[in-house]
């Protein structure tokens, strides 16, 4: 793909063609990873691409065709939803959550969730109604609602497909939010990947405050107003990190703040600001209307209700799952026809590395909670191949404020570079470990603190596959070493 | 007037203010945390360098971000790990940058070198990176190193205009991230604003145009003060020894890719030496001219890394020979000033140097090559990347005395310690 680009635009990755009409860029997971290989024009996305469709769209592009005529309209890839136990995704009726406030005191909202048992969705599992109600208690003239659609988590798509698919429930989880906390402004931070996505929410924004659900004086049991708008992040995956997020909202570097406040006692513009994920509020839109029984009743103990997992790679079925929580791993591999899976990557880059010997682990709080995000690996791909890639993102997206993950990735990066050339020894995958768990121990904020995860997991599941990978003579002549590639350079120098 | 709170530092109880910030609490309980970003009076503090990291009930804060909470328990000393750690983050540092500290005007002024004292880095264990950077000589009254930023945010944040305009910024993301300059506001700063930028710099990368931080070695803040003051630098000694008694000890040394300025840090034991060989017999060294070893060795001593493919033959040939190698000076520990051209492609120094040099003719000249000349490696490796070293003596060139204290750690068993002004990286 990346060939047939740089043919028929001219341009080599990295660069512009002579002309400076097309630039070829790099750019770590759009959150299309269910229709791939895809890329962004102009913001615009392309999907599924051969170097047929490559040629087309780039000839279209050059007789001056803006690239939002031609480009795709993403699937949304919902494969399963689990019959009548489906609870995020059914279907929507609009208002349906917020006809509910007319009843209901704002503590009493809180309150819902809380037996709901919703945790934050983005892959914090925190409980939200904890978070709601302390956002509640800090005393402010002024507060926020902020919607974390900043999906940046490699392999993860779900917050794209609800808000494509029924942005009104997350417009309505936020106004609840407000409602509970006292908020009067909301903002949903859109990650620039998804800014053709911006349109629609702009709509169903637009047609909520014609209904009277947006605005001054919405119908409830306490007065209340609350509106939204969308701001567009800049492409930076810390900027997921809440604390990293509001800074973005303020203009500022999208850095980690030091945690000395949360968001919700001093957030954005230093006022209480109730900070949650896409889904999160889709969810609790859900239990306004469905009951925080019905949500009990499914899913396990310690994680009620279900969860959106996006599923990509080596299946026949990459996209949406909704599982209740507490499915085995095995059967939603099953379910995504994953013929000969070798390898998940559960949560993303940041989460946690699986090997076939898991397959009865179940998803859920009790044993393997998963973000969103889920790669399946079968045995073609090079596990050294994809960990390196990982490590890649992780280099390129720390936001460079501290010394473990700005500099520690890079030392982790170069040092699988070394042993994809075969050049390493037992005591390299020793120091990967050691210096994994000292970037992880050390890191500023959770970007860093989960970035070695992939690397030390894989080395402790796949002993196979490293020990071929490896010199375990215990030589002291350093076999890393390769004169070689070392003097390769200069015979080539005095070849002329 | 502050609640008081309690909270434990390394099993001690200690009553404090509430809120107060954990690193000044754990400094006034009379406790030392080392700190490198920490500048006072920026608040809230950057939390940047991660040095002053501490365990509060179990997990790893920087202590300079941490706000001191009743029933906090706070281990500093108490687990040695948390030591290794404080010394792996300035490690990174070093290992991240380009800090050729022998070359480097603010050497012995130096926080981070101060640091690496400190906490008695010998070596990194991370390699280094060997990134090119610039070195930005547009702004008008400084120069910025890049090689030597630490990316601390200490200019970011306290280097302001009289109009109180930001100078710096951070741009770029990942390990790409950089001090960015605004050039126009450089402009305006006054020359007591831009010395302060450079003193304020936790290392060399802030330089004040036709102003000079040199002092006399001796004076340095680094070489004398509270550091300097009869203590010892906690280096880690390794449990390799000569085991065999009675006979007489044998040693080698070589000179790889160095000035042989650490084989003349040798000859400085003067009178010394003369009961060196008395306890010694050396084989194989530049000091005795015997060119191939005659018989196994207790002690191998390297001078210099591997630039070419002779150095690293010999090197492996001492790894064979040797029962221990120690590595010693800049150039072996980790390139040294031979490493300057790391960052740069091997063509480009050849063609410098060969083809494109003031005294070479235009058409005649060649780059070298011949089979009885060793090939020219694409970047020179430090000695540990060839072969395992078991110690390492820092310095340009280490102290006679320093070489002689480890000489008789390793072949005798003797004790010993080394003092701050015997530590150095310059």
């Amino acid at each position: 793909m990346k060939q047939a680009f740089e043919k028929e635009t001219g341009a080599t990755l990295g660069g512009t063609d002579a002309s400076g009409m097309f630039g070829f860029y790099e750019t770590s997971c759009i959150g299309l990873s269910d229709q791939e290989p895809a890329a962004l024009i102009d913001f615009c996305p392309v999907t599924e691409l051969t170097p047929q469709k490559v040629k087309t769209v780039v000839a279209k592009l050059k007789t001056g065709s803006p690239a939002i005529s031609i480009c795709d309209e993403p699937k949304n890839n919902i494969r399963y939803t689990p019959g009548e136990n489906t609870f995020i995704l059914k279907d929507y009726e609009p208002g349906a959550a917020l006809r509910n406030l007319k009843e209901l005191e704002p503590v009493e909202v809180i309150n819902s969730i809380k037996e709901a048992g919703l945790m934050g969705m983005g892959g914090a599992f925190f409980p939200t109604g904890i978070k709601w109600e302390t956002c509640r208690k800090s005393v402010s003239n002024r507060k926020f609602v902020v919607c974390n659609a900043d999906e940046g988590e490699p392999g993860t798509f779900k917050d794209r497909v609800l808000l494509n698919t029924m942005p009104g429930l997350v417009i309505e989880g936020m106004a609840l939010g407000a409602y509970s906390v006292g908020a009067s402004e909301g903002i949903i931070y859109l990650r620039a990947e998804y800014r053709w996505l911006k349109e629609k929410i702009e709509q169903t924004l637009e047609d909520f405050r014609e209904k009277g659900w947006l605005g001054d004086h919405i119908p409830a049991k306490q007065p209340f107003s609350f509106d939204i708008r969308v701001q567009l992040g800049a492409g930076a995956y810390v900027c997921g990190e809440e604390t990293a997020l509001l800074n973005s909202l303020e203009g500022k570097r999208g850095e980690p703040r030091t945690r000395r406040y949360f968001p919700v006692e001093r957030g954005y513009l230093a006022k209480p600001t109730l900070v949650n994920n896409v889904e999160t509020f889709a969810t609790a839109a859900r239990i306004l209307e469905s009951g925080a029984e019905k949500m009990r009743k499914l899913g396990t103990k310690d994680s009620p209700g279900t969860k959106l997992i996006s599923i990509s790679g080596d299946c026949a079925k990459p996209g949406i799952y909704e599982i209740e929580w507490g499915m085995r791993l095995g059967d939603l591999l099953a379910l995504c026809e994953a013929n000969d899976p070798y390898y998940v990557q559960v949560s993303g880059p940041s989460g946690v590395a699986v090997s076939m010997k898991e397959r009865n682990r179940r998803l859920c709080k009790e044993d393997l909670l998963c973000g969103g995000s889920f790669m399946v690996f079968d045995k073609t791909r090079d596990l050294l191949q994809i960990l390196h890639n990982f490590s890649n993102f992780f280099k390129q997206e720390s936001c460079g404020i501290c010394t473990p993950c700005r500099a520690g990735n890079f030392i982790l990066n170069r040092k699988l570079e070394k042993l994809q050339l075969g050049l390493g020894s037992l005591r390299d995958l020793v120091e990967l470990e050691d210096w994994g768990a000292t970037i992880k121990q050390n890191s500023r904020c959770g970007l860093g603190q989960m970035s070695p995860n992939s690397i030390v997991d894989a080395i402790h599941k796949f002993p196979e596959y490293f020990d071929q990978r490896v010199d375990k003579s215990g030589s002291r002549l350093n076999m890393g070493f390769d004169m070689a590639a070392a003097v390769r350079e200069y015979e080539e120098a005095v070849k002329e | 007037m502050q609640n008081l709170i309690t909270i434990t530092i390394d099993g001690k109880e200690v009553q404090v203010r509430d809120g107060e910030l954990l690193l000044n609490v754990i400094r006034k309980a009379g406790v030392d945390v080392p700190s490198l970003c920490y500048y006072e009076h920026i608040d809230p503090p950057l939390g940047t360098c991660r040095v002053c990291t501490v365990e509060v009930n179990g997990r790893h804060v920087a202590s300079c971000t941490t706000l001191a909470r009743n029933g906090m328990n706070v281990v500093v000393h108490d687990d040695p790990t948390l030591h290794d750690t404080r010394k792996a983050m300035v490690e990174m540092l070093f290992a991240e940058g380009n800090h050729f500290c022998p070359a480097c005007e603010k050497s012995g002024d130096c926080d981070l070198q101060g640091m690496g004292y400190q906490l008695g880095v010998n070596v990194s264990r991370f390699p280094h990176l060997f990134v090119d950077r610039i070195i930005d000589y547009n702004p008008k009254r400084v120069v910025i190193e890049h090689n030597r930023c630490i990316r601390c945010r200490r200019c970011v944040d306290e280097v302001l205009t009289t109009d109180g305009k930001r100078v710096f910024s951070f741009a770029n993301r990942g390990n790409d991230t950089e001090v960015a300059i605004d050039y126009e506001q450089e402009a305006t700063l006054t020359e007591e604003q831009a010395v302060h930028a450079m003193h304020i710099c936790p290392t060399g990368a802030i330089l004040v145009r036709g102003k000079s931080l040199a002092r006399p070695f001796g004076d340095r803040k680094y070489d004398i003060g509270e550091l300097a003051n009869g203590e010892t630098v906690p280096v880690v000694f390794p449990d390799v020894h000569a085991l065999k008694n009675g006979e007489k000890k044998v040693i080698a040394t070589v000179s790889l890719a160095g000035c042989f300025g650490c084989h003349m840090s040798m000859l400085d034991l003067d009178m010394g030496i003369l009961d060196l060989v008395e306890l010694v017999e050396f084989n194989k060294s530049p000091l005795t001219d015997i060119k191939h070893f005659t018989k196994k060795v207790d002690l191998g001593i390297i001078e210099g890394g591997c630039c070419n493919s002779e150095n690293v033959e010999v090197l492996r040939e001492f790894r064979k020979k040797c029962r221990i190698l120690v590595a010693i000076g800049e150039c072996a520990i980790w390139g040294g000033l031979p490493a300057m051209r790391n960052t740069l492609p091997l063509r480009e120094c050849l063609e410098e140097a060969y083809l494109h040099s003031f005294t070479s003719e235009e058409g005649a000249a060649i780059i070298p090559q011949s089979e009885d000349i060793p090939k020219i490696l694409d970047k020179v490796y430090a000695c540990n990347e060839v072969v395992d070293i078991d110690f390492f003596i820092p310095g340009c060139p280490p102290s006679a005395n320093h070489i002689w204290k480890v000489v008789k750690n390793l072949l005798f068993d003797q004790e010993y310690s080394v003092l701050f002004p015997e530590f150095k990286y310059d």
